[in-house]
């Protein structure tokens, strides 16, 4: 079963998204909501990691990656400066938590077909609030995108 | 007469349940004059916080010179508190008052003529929007201003120039409760009304300081309590208010922790089955959502967290549970604290769940601070929409696009209209180049004052302040317009229970001094704002046409006014909105029949997600909550993001005094109200002062990350590891600056907001507090209110008192008491005297 795949991918992508959520918080410390709902977010990531740990142990987790990555899921390392930056940070985020919420929608699949309830339960929680990161996410570059696009010096 | 400076509250006037508020006419007079004295008596409502206290101006040769209640008013039934008494005209008519525009030549604000002051706007102005376009002008306004003239900011801010970056003081002292009420019920609109304090069982007040904060309105309730069949009071406070000292149980929560506490009270109503299951099933939706985000929330489980006993925890529970008939009132205390939005969401919740609305004695006051903070949210010249309209819906655009005949892609929407703190961020980082402060103090209001300061001084900010006085603000400006006040031109404002008074102008304002709205008409003439037909966007020529333009407006939105006039208002009580065809003296109570504005073309808000403040978006909106239902909504307790650690091991709240109003440009100049509280203090509980070695008046120095204050303390009743500031001192009294010893509360506030309501976070920030020198007197805090000195030292201070310039007379029972409707003017009664049809 090929399940364990997804569940290593899904693993290591929430663990890369709270690192990344802390990096940006550290980094535009003078957004202050930013800064904090970034830190809020990540401690939430890796509670869905946590959620996720019986369900791994059941099915194992697979991080030999023997498919080869196209598309390299790496966290952020650094953060940029001023309006522009932050726009694009918070947009790294946005792709990031993009394929955390694609990989739930996949693995709800699976556990739908698997009749698994525990698992089911698990991705109603997570991938809810994944959703809800993705639209925080979207609702907060909106308001920034034509400031720091027109007129930020 | 009666001294009330000592007696805030008046004469008690005790009576039943379901009777009617007795009347008690309260009357102040200068010094030496007397009722026979007076030429004549203006109507008008006092503007020195959100309770909308009913008045008639005393003039005499040209000049305010007293202040009456009014006895038929449905308000205040003729009564007035301190501020009213001894602010309202004295803290306009003082010598310190701007009489003419002032501009900055070599870095000295010089006098100069309007079209010197106006023109340097303009050129300016045009320059920008030239070269840089609309988002580089923003307006920051304020709660004090009258309807007429936030409507025609809100024209010329979203219409004129186009620009998202609006938004006015309420944004400090009301947002929440707007968010929290459309969140809830899907657009801004008060439920109850101050009728339902002589109807409940059972009163809450969460964060709500009403003894202090809306004096006249806690007169109503002791009135209860001193009644025969006085309501269960339940009181959620760190501070030993006079509403705990009157309450069943007082939760002495710490600061930050409220919503682990509301959810533990949703909890246990749902755990005893106190919900009325017909009501929710039949008017709400999210009733699973709540259950699963209150489940772990036991009274123990909040016990832990608030730091009060779970017993207490279920008592309130129980008295919210079981009494037939609850009125719950909410201010700072949740609004300006971590979580605010949820917090407040579930004071609706419980309501919803009971299916407490609509009804006499079941009713939600989610409260204003400031005295028109309600038509700001009105007329969208803060983070709102004319008319309660909603940004993301292109229909609601387009209405408004019409009415001023513009463009609907000139009406900036893809994005709500920027937040106070955000605004203030562009100008920081230099893409708001323009800004224009009117009637407002943010240099000592806002949160973290050093970086404000900061702000406000940068050279390449363009700074208009629009003052009665030369504010801390106002120093700081390029150009400073001095402003008509109170009592010196026409409008008309609403208070906290959807209440819309005139107030008329009773004289002449000082020197070359305008009204706020002259001043935004002129602007807007210059800037030669036009229609599409090629109009002028703002023809009004005076407050009256305004309002005739605010009407079409309203119309047809919860917040209706289509169906008043000024001659309406003229007279009679104040009528509370809607106020249409179908309300023709307006509305004591919404919601009655359990059908609420979530239909998604006439919402205000399809809503956000509590915990992060993301929004919902139309399409999930339209997909989950069905027409007209209420929504429950939720989100789980997250600590504060500042707590108390080793270096800084102490909470600080922040709040008011009950003889201060703002940053005391008024009350400030008020005698009466300046010798009951003087100056700065904080306070402190006897637990912690006796660890720190303070004692009552030793000067200390309160320390957080920010900044710096150095008071005298006051050791009170206030609940352990806590210390309390009034916000109130600033620094135009002294030399304008901070100097050696701070003591504006927000040098040391944090700078961070609810993610939905956007309000700062100005009652929860850590901080230590060290003695610096010994007490040459005591504190100079009131000892009448939650200030008062702890049992121990209450000896020692002398009690607060008013002497002779403190003195008033309360009429009693001069005028049956006001009842809904028979109060109401309901056809108009023109100046001529004769009747007309509105
Ligand atoms: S309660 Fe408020 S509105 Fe009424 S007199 Fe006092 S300050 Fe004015």
């Amino acid at each position: 079963m090929n399940l364990s795949i997804y569940l290593g991918m899904l693993h290591q992508a929430e663990t890369t998204l709270a690192e990344s959520f802390r990096q940006v918080a550290s980094g535009h410390g003078a957004e202050p909501d930013v800064h904090f709902l970034c830190h809020t977010l990540a401690q939430q990531c890796e509670e869905h990691s946590r959620l996720l740990l019986p369900v791994v142990q059941r099915y194992g987790e697979d991080l030999s990656d023997s498919e080869p990555e196209r598309l390299h899921a790496e966290g952020l390392s650094t953060t940029r400066q001023g309006p522009v930056g932050l726009l694009r940070d918070l947009q790294d985020l946005y792709l990031l938590a993009s394929l955390v919420d694609v990989t739930w929608t996949m693995v709800k699949q699976a556990g739908s077909a698997l009749r698994d309830r525990e698992l089911l339960d698990v991705v109603a929680r997570c991938g809810g609030e994944t959703a809800v990161q993705l639209r925080w996410l979207q609702t907060r570059m909106k308001q920034a995108a034509p400031q720091a696009l027109l007129v930020a010096r | 007469m009666v001294d009330r400076i000592a007696g805030i509250w008046g004469t008690r006037t005790p009576y039943a349940k379901d009777g009617l508020w007795p009347v008690r006419v309260d009357q102040s007079l200068s010094e030496g004059v007397t009722e026979s004295d007076v030429d004549r008596w203006v109507q008008s409502a006092c503007v020195l916080c959100s309770n909308g206290c009913a008045c008639d101006i005393a003039v005499k040769g040209g000049a305010m010179v007293g202040i009456r209640g009014r006895a038929g008013d449905l308000v205040n039934h003729g009564r007035l508190g301190p501020k009213g008494l001894f602010a309202s005209w004295q803290g306009v008519s003082h010598r310190d008052r701007l009489q003419r525009p002032l501009i900055r030549e070599d870095g000295r604000l010089v006098e100069c003529d309007w079209d010197t002051a106006m023109n340097r706007i303009t050129e300016r102005s045009r320059q920008l929007l030239q070269e840089r376009g609309p988002l580089s002008h923003g307006f920051y306004t304020s709660g004090q201003l009258f309807l007429e003239e936030y409507y025609a900011l809100a024209v010329l801010g979203k219409a004129g120039i186009g620009t998202p970056h609006m938004d006015g003081n309420t944004r400090l002292c009301t947002a929440t409760a707007a968010a929290a009420l459309k969140e809830t019920f899907g657009a801004d609109g008060q439920p109850g009304t101050y009728a339902d304090i002589d109807s409940c069982d059972a009163m809450f007040l969460y964060g709500h300081n009403m003894a202090e904060t809306q004096t006249v309105l806690w007169s109503r309730v002791l009135d209860r309590i001193a009644g025969p069949d006085r309501p269960k009071i339940v009181c959620i406070d760190p501070r030993d208010t006079e509403v705990a000292r009157h309450s069943d149980v007082h939760l002495a929560v710490r600061p930050g922790t409220n919503l682990a506490l509301m959810n533990a009270l949703v909890h246990e109503v749902l755990a005893n089955g106190w919900l009325d299951a017909e009501y929710v099933n039949e008017h709400t939706v999210g009733l699973e959502e709540l259950k699963a985000t209150v489940e772990p929330w036991t009274a123990e489980a909040a016990a832990a967290v608030c730091d009060v006993s779970a017993a207490d925890i279920r008592e309130a529970a129980r008295i919210f549970g079981t009494s037939s008939r609850v009125l719950s009132t909410v201010l700072q205390g949740f609004y300006q604290s971590a979580q605010a939005t949820a917090a407040s969401c579930q004071v609706n919740n419980l309501h919803l769940l009971r299916g407490l609305l609509g009804r006499p004695g079941c009713g939600i006051l989610q409260m204003n601070g400031q005295p028109t903070a309600q038509n700001n949210r009105e007329c969208g010249a803060d983070g709102d929409l004319p008319g309660f309209r909603n940004w993301e819906n292109p229909d609601h655009i387009q209405e408004l696009a019409d009415l001023w005949d513009v463009d609907p892609l000139t009406i900036p929407h893809w994005a709500p209209p920027t937040h106070a703190m955000q605004i203030f961020r562009y100008a920081e980082q230099g893409s708001i180049e323009f800004l224009w402060i009117s009637a407002t103090n943010p240099a000592v209001s806002m949160p973290d004052l050093p970086r404000i300061r900061n702000i406000l001084a940068k050279p390449d900010l363009f700074l208009v302040v629009q003052d009665l006085y030369l504010t801390e603000t106002a120093q700081a400006a390029d150009v400073v317009l001095p402003a008509a006040g109170w009592g010196e031109k026409t409008g008309t404002f609403t208070n906290v229970n959807r209440t819309v008074h005139l107030s008329d102008k009773a004289v002449e304002p000082p020197g070359e001094a305008r009204s706020d709205l002259e001043i935004f008409l002129d602007y807007a003439r210059r800037m030669e704002f036009t229609t599409l037909q090629g109009d002028p966007l703002l023809p009004w020529t005076g407050p009256e046409d305004a309002f005739q333009a605010w009407k079409e407006c309203s119309r047809g939105r919860p917040c209706d006014y289509s169906g008043m006039s000024y001659d309406r208002l003229r007279g009679g009580s104040g009528i509370p909105w809607p106020c249409n065809d179908e309300n023709p003296d307006g509305r004591e109570r919404l919601y009655a029949d359990g059908v609420f504005p979530t239909d998604p073309n006439y919402c205000e808000s399809y809503g956000h997600d509590l915990l992060t403040g993301a929004t919902v978006g139309a399409e999930s909106f339209r997909a989950s909550v069905p027409r007209g239902r209420a929504i429950l909504k939720a989100a789980d307790y997250h600590p504060p993001h500042e707590e108390p650690d080793g270096e800084y091991p102490l909470r600080y709240t922040t709040g008011r005094t009950a003889y201060h109003f703002h940053t005391r440009t008024k009350t400030g100049r008020s005698r009466p109200l300046t010798q009951a509280a003087p100056s700065a203090w904080v306070e402190i509980g006897p637990d912690d002062a006796g660890r720190l070695g303070i004692r009552e008046g030793d000067l200390v120095r309160v320390t957080s990350r920010r900044g710096r204050i150095e008071v005298p303390a006051r050791v009170s009743d206030i609940r352990n590891g806590t210390v309390f500031a009034p916000f109130h001192y600033g620094y135009w009294d002294a030399d304008g600056a901070p100097g050696e010893h701070p003591t504006a509360a927000n040098e040391l506030t944090i700078t961070e907001w609810d993610p939905v309501s956007k309000q700062p976070v100005f009652k929860n920030a850590a901080v230590k507090v060290e003695k610096i020198a010994d007490a040459a007197g005591p504190a100079p805090a009131p000892t009448t209110t939650a200030s008062r000195p702890a049992a121990a030292g209450m000896k020692r201070v002398p009690p607060t008192t008013g002497g002779s310039g403190a003195e008033a007379t309360e009429l009693f029972n001069a005028a049956p008491p006001p009842r809904f409707p028979e109060s109401i003017n309901s056809v108009a009664i023109n100046r001529s005297g004769q009747e007309s049809r509105p």
